[in-house]
């Protein structure tokens, strides 16, 4: 990770120095080790603070929505953006989808051995900490706390969207930065899905009757979603009568969280966005899966971003497709 | 007031002789995450719990409540407005962070206009603090002046050992331990006394060693100058990946902004109240549109709200408690401690 | 406190609620039942139901849309929301669509959507999705009578609705 950290870092300054590009989209080192934060580097000088490590999980493709159609002015440079693997396929979307200007965009691709989560870390009771090094093995992080120290398996804590990575391999890039093989998937990412699938409908139901009863509304799952990308959203609309803020002894919240995942069915590209960002930790990846899951069983493997261009499954169909109340009994088993 | 002592093994029975008489609140565990929620039996208290996801402020200003009702039923209307909390009731487990964050909400609704709502639960209530376990990394209420080792509330308390040693603050709070004489005891005073103190001596001694014990408030409060503060260039960097989002505004104990709704219920409408969040693009929308367009004036509004333009209404008093929520929540962890060392004064950078 | 601005005398409210229904206290339960039906088919459909005599239950409140797939997944959700016991969705038959493919996309969504909903652990058989074309005024009143009577059985919805709408 240090290897291509240095390197990514040293070709950011070198693209902006020979004038490739005239900003960087990238991560900036924060208060603390953990909480790098998406930033737009727009000079040389900045680029000090430009960091690529082990807690650069924030997916940086909906930044260039606003990043790539404002710096088509006259003689601007491009916009450097850096993507890990599995952030391509959200750019891919965005681009099937006509929101980036490529034209305008130098993607440099950067190699990624799994993200962080520092919620993981202080679920395994560290508290106070101040710091982490990547032990020489590889496969440890030594923490230290105000309290002590202690080891984690970095496989232990990655953040849940890493648990299923889908590999290695970006799916566009103008430079690429890397030193892993692409292994192909890891894990098998349908199977909270399936775990309740196997329920009965009173647990299912008990299951997010206590789950969604946490929302408390922030958006946070929506506003970070590079597939949520209205410009006007429906829950935003005071007009629509389902823009509460916040539940009062409502079912909206249920219907919030089918709706925004129903909403990007077909083009959510399972970036796992949704779920790191929710402040009450709501697995809320479970709702997209079962769409992608349901749309790979009846209507055929679907991976939306997996290139620019394609025609999504729900703006799709065939004569024989499977009816509603078949799908129900299918989707369920 | 002497101090009084329970052995932590003991808190069920505490909790349930408050709970036969008031209603209880304290942080309750739910699907792997703390907020506080009404206590029932086995409920338990886990101390080393540093922070529930939302502040303890909803207990007195909760996050959404109904404030009217209209009823059609045929051809009657009904108007009934929903009486404030009449019942007295107990919250438990608060920490210094967030008992100053109460204060931060009384000089906004108990100064004129009062808030009838807020002032009922104010009255009814009665705070139970408890000295922090374990401050975070994320912590800085020192840099607003709070004293995280004598908590404050109607009831201080502190951990040390197996003990819960408590302390009447208010009459209210003597009130309560008077209820609860039998389950918590006296004990030797001066004993007691020096428990406490050692505890709160040790706790000195790590909050002088968290990351931000030096972060000030200097460049912020009465003394600032508005405009410029207002003008500085860096609110477009610093705003720049902010994704507009709530959770900020949502776990902040000291954030009191509201709308005011109504739900068409099909046969009435209800009216309640919500809180807002000045990071929406909805925020005090008015007739000709929003008055902060774009997400760089909405984020400015936010930390000047709490630095400058609070310190402005209610002498100087800052609306931040440092509890530290906003630095492990925010989704692209931008916090109110990356803008005060971005735009404050030299120490802190 | 509780101001009362309208009709206040006892009878004459008595009297009222009796004839909105509120007095619901000494009726059998109803379920309440919300069936969307496309202009170009179904809605024929119903009415070639009405002029054929052909009799469903009264408890089917029919919205017309001007297709199928103008239903978005958030009507059937708010139809529950406010108190709605099921929802049905009828249009034309695959292949007949008056625009051509809208019933196609209608398809897909609500596979995925009733899919979603028994996923959250909403009984199956609350929502259904039917093709009824303006000749099929027989099994229009067949459906009807088939789906009430499965929510019948169903009871009502405690699971997805707004406490507020039932207060």
């Amino acid at each position: 990770m240090q290897k291509v950290s240095e390197k990514v870092i040293a070709r950011a300054r070198e693209l902006m120095h020979d004038g490739t590009v005239s900003k960087v989209v990238g991560w900036k080192a924060g208060e603390f080790f953990y909480d790098c934060e998406p930033n737009v580097f727009e000079t040389e000088e900045s680029l000090k603070d430009l960091v690529y490590n082990r807690f650069c999980g924030a997916n940086l493709s909906k930044y260039m929505i606003k990043n790539s159609i404002a710096s088509g002015g006259e003689g601007a440079g491009k916009v450097l953006v850096l993507l890990k693997p599995c952030d391509t396929y959200s750019f891919n979307q965005l681009l099937t989808e006509h929101r980036i200007d490529r034209e305008n965009v130098y993607i440099l691709g950067v190699g990624c051995e799994g993200m962080c989560d520092i919620d993981r870390i202080r679920e395994r009771g560290f508290k106070g900490i101040t710091g982490v090094l990547e032990a020489d093995s590889g496969n440890e992080l030594v923490i230290t706390t105000l309290y002590g120290e202690g080891k984690v398996n970095i496989d232990d804590v990655l953040l849940n969207k890493c648990d299923s990575c889908k590999g290695k391999a970006h799916k566009i890039y103008d430079e690429l930065i890397s030193d892993n093989e692409d292994e192909g998937p890891r894990g098998d990412r349908f199977e909270g899905v399936r775990e309740l699938e196997a329920m009965s409908p009173e647990q299912r139901f008990a299951f997010w009757q206590a789950e969604l009863s946490k929302c408390i509304r922030c958006n946070a799952c929506r506003n970070a979603c590079p597939a949520c990308s209205c410009r006007k959203c429906v829950f935003d609309n005071n007009a629509s009568g389902i823009a509460s803020k916040a539940n009062t002894d409502s079912f909206e919240e249920k219907m919030f969280h089918i709706i925004r995942a129903f909403h990007v069915a077909g083009r959510c590209t399972d970036c796992g966005e949704c779920t790191r960002v929710c402040p009450q930790g709501i697995p809320l990846h479970l709702f997209n899966r079962k769409y992608i899951k349901d749309i790979n069983d009846f209507y055929g493997e679907y991976a939306a971003g997996e290139e620019a261009g394609q025609r999504g499954p729900l703006i799709s169909f065939t004569e024989q497709d499977i009816e509603p109340g078949h799908a129900v009994v299918k989707g369920g088993n | 007031m002497a101090v009084k002592i329970i052995p932590l093994n003991e808190l069920e029975k505490l909790f349930a002789a408050v709970a036969l008489t008031k209603k209880l609140y304290l942080p309750v565990e739910k699907a792997g995450q703390y907020d506080y929620a009404p206590w029932e039996p086995g409920t338990g208290y886990d101390p080393e719990v540093l922070h529930t996801v939302k502040s303890a402020k909803g207990v007195f200003f909760p996050q959404s409540e109904d404030l009217v009702r209209y009823k059609r039923d045929g051809f009657s209307l009904s108007i009934a407005q929903v009486a404030p909390e009449d019942e007295d009731f107990v919250v438990f487990g608060v920490h210094a962070c967030d008992v100053a964050g109460f204060e931060v909400l009384d000089r906004v609704f108990l100064s004129d206009p009062v808030d009838t709502y807020y002032k009922a639960r104010r009255e009814h209530g009665t705070v139970v603090s408890v000295m922090c376990a374990k401050p975070e990394e994320t912590c800085f209420c020192g840099t607003f002046g709070i004293d995280a080792e004598q908590p404050g509330g109607d009831v201080q308390s502190w951990i040390s050992g197996d003990t819960l040693y408590m302390e009447a603050l208010t009459q209210k709070g003597e009130a309560l331990l008077d209820q609860l004489d039998g389950i918590i005891m006296d004990g030797n005073d001066a004993e007691n006394r020096k428990a406490v103190n050692d505890a709160a001596e040790e706790h000195k001694e790590i909050m002088r060693k968290l990351p931000l014990a030096d972060l000030t408030t200097d460049g912020f409060g009465k003394e600032a100058d508005l405009l410029t503060l207002f003008g500085r260039p860096e609110w477009k960097e610093l705003s720049s990946s902010c994704l507009g989002c709530g959770t900020c505004t949502y776990v902040c104990p000291t954030c009191q902004c509201y709308d005011i709704r109504e739900y068409d219920t099909g046969h009435g409408i209800s009216r309640f109240r919500v809180w807002d969040s000045c990071m929406y693009s909805d925020f005090t929308m008015m007739a000709h549109g929003s008055p902060r367009p774009d997400q760089l004036q909405r984020f400015r509004q936010r930390f000047m709200h709490k630095l400058k333009y609070y310190p402005d209404n209610y002498d100087g008093a800052f609306s931040c408690v440092g509890c530290g929520r906003c630095l492990q929540k925010c989704p692209i962890s931008m916090n109110i401690v990356k803008v005060m060392k971005k735009l404050g004064g030299a120490d802190n950078d | 406190m509780s101001v009362n601005v309208s009709v206040n005398e006892p009878a004459v409210k008595a009297a009222a609620e009796n004839a909105a229904g509120a007095n619901t206290e000494n009726k059998e339960w109803r379920p309440r039942i919300v069936a969307f039906c496309c202009n170009w088919c179904s809605y024929a459909g119903a009415d070639l139901a009405g002029s054929s005599r052909l009799s469903y239950p009264a408890d089917v409140k029919i919205i017309r849309v001007p297709c199928s797939c103008r239903v978005n997944p958030m009507f059937i959700l708010k139809a529950f929301e406010r108190g709605a016991d099921g929802v049905i969705l009828c249009g034309c038959h695959p292949g007949d669509c008056h625009y051509s493919t809208g019933n196609y996309y209608t398809r897909r969504r609500m596979a995925l959507l009733f899919s979603m909903l028994d996923y959250i652990g909403v009984e199956r058989g609350r929502t259904r999705v039917e093709w009824v074309s303006a000749a099929e005024g027989a099994r229009f009143s067949a459906v009807m009578n088939d789906f009430v009577a499965k929510i019948t059985e169903l009871g009502e919805n405690v699971k997805v609705g707004d406490l507020r709408c039932k207060k």
